[in-house]
């Protein structure tokens, strides 16, 4: 009854797919097909994903002991900010919407392709010279000011490559202007005949949420960036103290955008849980239109909430009230989402498969996020424990323990779909598990020694933190085999697994309706939608009676 | 080959169906465009707020001749930009390449001026860094602002030329027809530019002056 | 020394800041439970094929729902941040009569100097059961003073004051960190502060003490910068009188009227030309890049202790 079902008899081919449109190198980079280009990002990512992961693996090791193992400073700080540089924008604010965004929201709301797919190539293309200046930046050396990039240490002080670095998130930040506008344009104008606003997959309302924020919160980013670049390169004095310069306005802007930026790699991953958890629990997800309405609601406060950032920058404390208080209030959406995932579970036909799995560690590892976000949007025991290992482990939690979470799950959900290929649930349960435990014991230590007072971004530390530090390693040793291991069976799968009909999942969706791999204008006949999504009823098949 | 056929993209249904695209596109675009000057206004209005005299003392030494005349330059192009617009969906052929031409011919001025105008800055000993000339040092902060504002600008209109010469081009040699989306793109973004100038103007040239 | 502590009752700050903690941690824990508790429930019950029956909600039973957890958590988020707000503004205002040390960060490391002119390094001395402000200004970039056991940070720029203050009711000696990165050895500006009671803190700054105090040596300064050229009681110039200036109003040319705090004489000296007092032309020079941050702090305390309601000039060396 655990085995995938698995049809023998593949539905008659009635095209090719996209995948066998061309097969030499120039077919790939010229295309305009948004499942390739989907598949281009995913490899980009993907390997940014493991170049961040040795970095911090580098700095996980040299933490074993209070005074280092092997690093100088120097090269401590610079992989440090790799990491956070390369992570957050070569993996995860492009890593749901450039992949899984660009393969399904088209086909989710039945168009043909994007609404303007050179743009798309073009946005992939300014992906790859970002990801080219950031290359050179850490072969040249590597940079150390954090991926925060503070003024004046990265204007006047710093002496790594910070014009290469800036210039690298500046055009890759592009990059994700072009990809939102794009994904807006097409959720707007491209829905097939019956495809109203309100029969949208909640996959659907994520990215287009995701990407208002996008495209409002990146130019601010580009812009501070760019400033940056210009005052050191030309010494020009725009947030120079000595001139009189305002070292806060640097944060101001820099927060405008990175706080938002959260919701980028966060509301793609409510998204992809609402699918899974609508498809494992064959239930419709417990209050679609609160859902849509929670996930604008953070799209929009969460520009609003900044200044939690700051609350011991210098900025005035009645500011920092306000702040907190719209910070309790972004909260409130995001437990409402948790409640009705949970709520979506009542009554259904539970399958644990390995995207349930993914989405479930998801649900516990987001809640411990989410409320420990309540502690940092408290004033008082934000001034204590920001920049200590507690607000490491916090954003970990949402950012890894939620966002990375819920690419697996989506990896694991769509990838019959986008490569046609079944991979052996087994092992896919057993690396979502690993994980799950990995994760929390890397990062739940991290908690304990923040609130004791361990600052972050420390080479050298206290001994009483050793203990917590060598916990927190090994759980990196877990983490990093449940990554490398869907490495294995996912590509194994790829040669060696069994083939998948159109819906091996009983999923509802349009995605679902097409074969897998899809064609290359990905439905055989343009798709009429008469209802709304998640027809999970009572009369729709439970997945095990079919096999 | 046939214009309706040429025009017509591949995922959309209809072509008015995609010139609606197009237009909402570069919309979204602009708004990304305003929130990314936003940053510099905000710099901008923080630092005149923090030191109203040296802003004061260092935006007289702006040269508001050239800022005038380029201010004129640029409301003539958008105009031509306009007539040039409004032609090719009316279908006007020679009209429309003239009004480009024009356009382009007058961004070019605008170039050209702001490159005297830079360069007796230079002379002036404008550029923020040690051999500056005014006093107090914040008055470095609005020339930064100036420098990189108008730099950021310019950058924008040699792009828009870059954009309408190659339309203009294409157009002249029949290889996309007049009927394009693009004039109408492309015209939108040229006002955009246009009216971050008008922003600029005050800003930079006629602060200090009453 | 016991430098870190889960619990920390050295202040009283430090306690509320626990109380709160400990509070939300509870909190915690039984939301996560509630939710993986109903996971795990739901999971067993509606396990594919088991045989517990599966019943819809009637529609508007689902509203209720919704809207019954929404006001809840709402209702139960605000309740946190009255709390989290009411604890903070307490902590707001430092008593109006504090113990001020001066500190200035630089790359990497802080420097300290008490109100009779002792100089630290990375490490700082002060007493308890009184209220004690540090006055800090950063060198280079930006700093953050963190004083884990007293659960209190406070971010140090450069080119302006921040301050942090606190009242130990604990002696001990705990650690001083910098929090915010800084640059290379950002992870070893670290230092201590050692928390004594009064008479230890007195023992301590006698033995210790500097042929000058602070405002002595801001006094010396005063004179060689030409400083009283100007200010002085015989000058010919028309220049502000600085008696009995700090703490009280000072009416400007534009017509606000401004308190002398720390930030005011540091911009007055710095940037004169900012804030002209009414009545007075905008002659002086600016002094910055001329006195350094050290001497700024001198110069500063000097002022202070001009003013003779100020508490601090007990401890300065004035006659």
């Amino acid at each position: 009854m655990t085995d995938i079902t698995i049809d023998r008899f593949p539905d008659t081919k009635t095209g090719e797919s996209y995948l066998d449109e061309g097969h030499s190198l120039a077919s790939w980079l010229t295309t305009t097909d948004h499942k390739r280009i989907a598949i281009l990002y995913a490899l980009s990512i993907t390997a940014f994903f493991f170049i961040g992961g040795a970095a911090i693996g580098l700095v996980r090791l040299e933490l074993l002991e209070p005074n280092g193992l092997f690093l100088t400073d120097e090269e401590y700080n610079r992989l440090f900010t790799m990491h956070g540089i390369i992570m957050v924008w070569f993996f995860l604010v492009p890593s749901i919407p450039t992949t899984f965004g660009n393969f399904l929201l088209p086909m989710m709301i039945g168009a043909k392709d994007v609404a303007f797919p050179r743009l798309n190539l073009m946005s992939w293309y300014l992906f790859v010279i970002g990801a080219i200046f950031t290359i050179v930046m850490i072969v040249a050396g590597g940079v150390d000011t954090g991926w925060t990039f503070y003024t004046p240490l990265s204007t006047l002080y710093a002496n790594g490559n910070v014009i290469a670095a800036a210039v690298g998130v500046f055009v890759t930040g592009f990059s994700s202007i072009a990809t939102g506008i794009n994904f807006i344009a097409t959720t707007h104008m491209l829905r097939a005949p019956g495809m109203t606003w309100t029969r949208l997959p909640l996959f659907v309302w994520s990215i287009y949420a995701v990407s208002v924020v996008m495209i409002l919160a990146t130019p601010v980013l580009a812009m501070s960036l760019l400033l940056v670049v210009v005052e050191r390169w030309f010494g020009v004095p725009i947030f120079n103290p000595n001139n009189g310069g305002d070292p806060l306005l640097f944060q101001h802007l820099f927060w405008f955008y990175s706080h938002p930026a959260v919701y980028i790699m966060i509301l793609p991953a409510m998204g992809v849980i609402s699918e899974v958890f609508a498809c494992f629990a064959r239930r419709k997800v417990f209050g679609y239109t609160a859902m849509i309405y929670s996930l604008m609601g953070i799209a929009v406060v969460g520009f609003m909430v900044w200044g939690h950032h700051m609350f011991v920058a210098g900025q005035s404390p009645y500011a920092n009230l306000v702040f907190s208080f719209l910070s309790f209030v972004v909260a409130v959406p995001s437990a409402i989402k948790v409640f009705n995932w949970v709520a979506t579970l009542y009554g259904g036909q539970i399958v644990f498969k390995a995207p349930m799995l993914y989405a479930m560690g998801f649900l516990g590892l987001f809640t411990v996020g989410g409320l420990t976000g309540l502690f940092l949007a408290s004033v008082p025991i934000d001034i204590h424990v920001t920049d200590t290992y507690f607000v490491i482990a916090h954003f970990h939690f949402i950012m890894v323990g939620g966002s990375v979470s819920a690419f697996f799950a989506a990896l694991h959900f769509w990838w019959p779909k986008i490569t046609g290929r079944l991979y052996p649930d087994y092992w896919a349960r057993f690396g979502a598990i690993t994980m799950f435990l990995g994760f929390n014991a890397t990062f739940l230590p991290q908690f304990v020694m923040g609130y004791e007072g361990m600052p972050r971004r420390y080479h050298v530390y206290p001994e009483q933190f050793q203990v917590y530090h060598v916990i927190s390693t090994a759980g990196t040793v877990l983490l990093a085999v449940a990554y490398i291991l869907p490495l294995l069976y996912l590509g194994w799968s790829l040669f060696y697994g069994n083939r998948s009909n159109r819906n091996p999942w009983h999923a509802a969706g349009l995605e679902w309706e097409t074969t897998s791999p899809p064609p290359k204008d990905n439905f055989e006949r343009p798709p009429v939608v008469t209802g709304g999504p998640y027809a999970y009823g009572e009369d729709s098949e439970p997945q095990a009676h079919t096999a | 080959m046939s214009d309706a056929h040429s025009l017509l993209h591949e995922p959309w249904p209809s072509l008015e169906r995609q010139r609606e695209g197009a237009t909402f596109g570069l919309w979204l675009f602009l708004a990304t465009e305003i929130l990314f000057f936003s940053g510099l206004f905000l710099g901008y209005t923080l630092y005149r707020n923090i030191y109203p005299d040296a802003f004061k003392i260092a935006a007289r030494e702006t040269e508001v001749v050239f800022g005038t005349v380029n201010t004129a330059i640029l409301m003539t192009s958008s105009l031509t930009m306009a007539v040039a617009s409004r032609s090719a969906t009316r279908g006007f052929r020679k009209m429309t390449l003239l009004c480009l031409a024009l356009t382009i011919t007058l961004g070019c001025a605008f170039l050209l001026c702001k490159g005297i105008e830079y360069h007796d800055d230079i002379d002036n000993r404008l550029v923020p860094g040690p051999d500056f000339k005014l006093q107090p040092p914040e008055t470095q902060i609005f020339w930064a602002f100036y420098w990189v504002m108008t730099g950021i600008h310019a950058i924008h209109v040699t792009v828009g030329i870059g954009i309408v010469t190659t339309v203009t081009m294409l157009i002249a040699r029949r290889r996309i027809p007049l009927a394009t989306t693009a004039v109408e793109a492309m015209a939108l973004y040229w006002h955009f530019v246009d009216i971050i100038w008008i922003f600029l103007l005050p800003l930079l040239y006629l602060m200090g002056r009453s | 020394m016991n430098p870190f502590m889960f619990v920390s009752d050295v202040s009283r700050q430090a306690v509320d800041v626990d109380r709160l903690f400990y509070l939300l941690t509870g909190i915690s824990i039984l939301v996560v439970g509630l939710v993986a508790g109903l996971v795990i429930f739901f999971g067993i019950r509606y396990r594919q094929g088991s045989s517990a029956p599966r019943r819809t909600l009637p529609r508007i039973f689902k509203n209720e729902i919704e809207i019954g957890w929404v006001s809840a958590t709402a209702f139960l988020f605000f309740f946190i941040f009255w709390w989290a707000a009411a604890t903070q503004l307490q902590a707001l205002n430092a008593p109006p009569k504090t113990l001020d040390i001066h500190v200035v960060a630089k790359q990497w490391m802080w420097h300290a100097q008490q109100p009779n002119g002792i100089r630290e390094i990375n490490e700082i001395h002060a007493p308890i059961n009184t209220p004690v402000r540090l006055v800090m200004t950063s060198q280079d970039v930006i700093h953050s003073m963190f004083l884990p056991a007293l659960r209190i940070k406070q971010d140090v720029l450069p080119g302006r004051y921040t301050y942090l203050w606190f009242t130990a009711q604990k002696a001990g000696t705990y650690h001083l960190l910098c929090a915010e990165f800084c640059g290379t050895e950002h992870s070893r500006m670290t230092g201590r502060i050692v928390l004594m009671t009064q008479p230890d803190y007195a023992r301590w700054t006698e033995t210790g003490a500097p042929t000058q105090g602070l405002a002595a040596q801001g006094e010396k300064l005063f004179r060689s910068l030409g400083c009283s050229g100007c200010h002085g009681p015989n000058a010919s110039v028309h220049a502000p009188d600085l008696n009995r200036l700090y703490g009280h109003p000072v009416h400007l040319s534009d017509g606000r009227v401004v308190t002398a705090d720390e930030a005011y004489l540091r911009d007055s000296i710095l940037q004169p030309r900012h804030d002209i007092v009414a009545g007075f032309n905008p002659l002086m020079p600016s002094f910055r890049g001329v006195v350094s941050e050290e001497d700024l702090v001198s110069l500063i305390a000097y002022l202070k202790s001009l003013s003779t309601k100020n508490v601090l000039n007990q401890q300065g060396e004035r006659q």
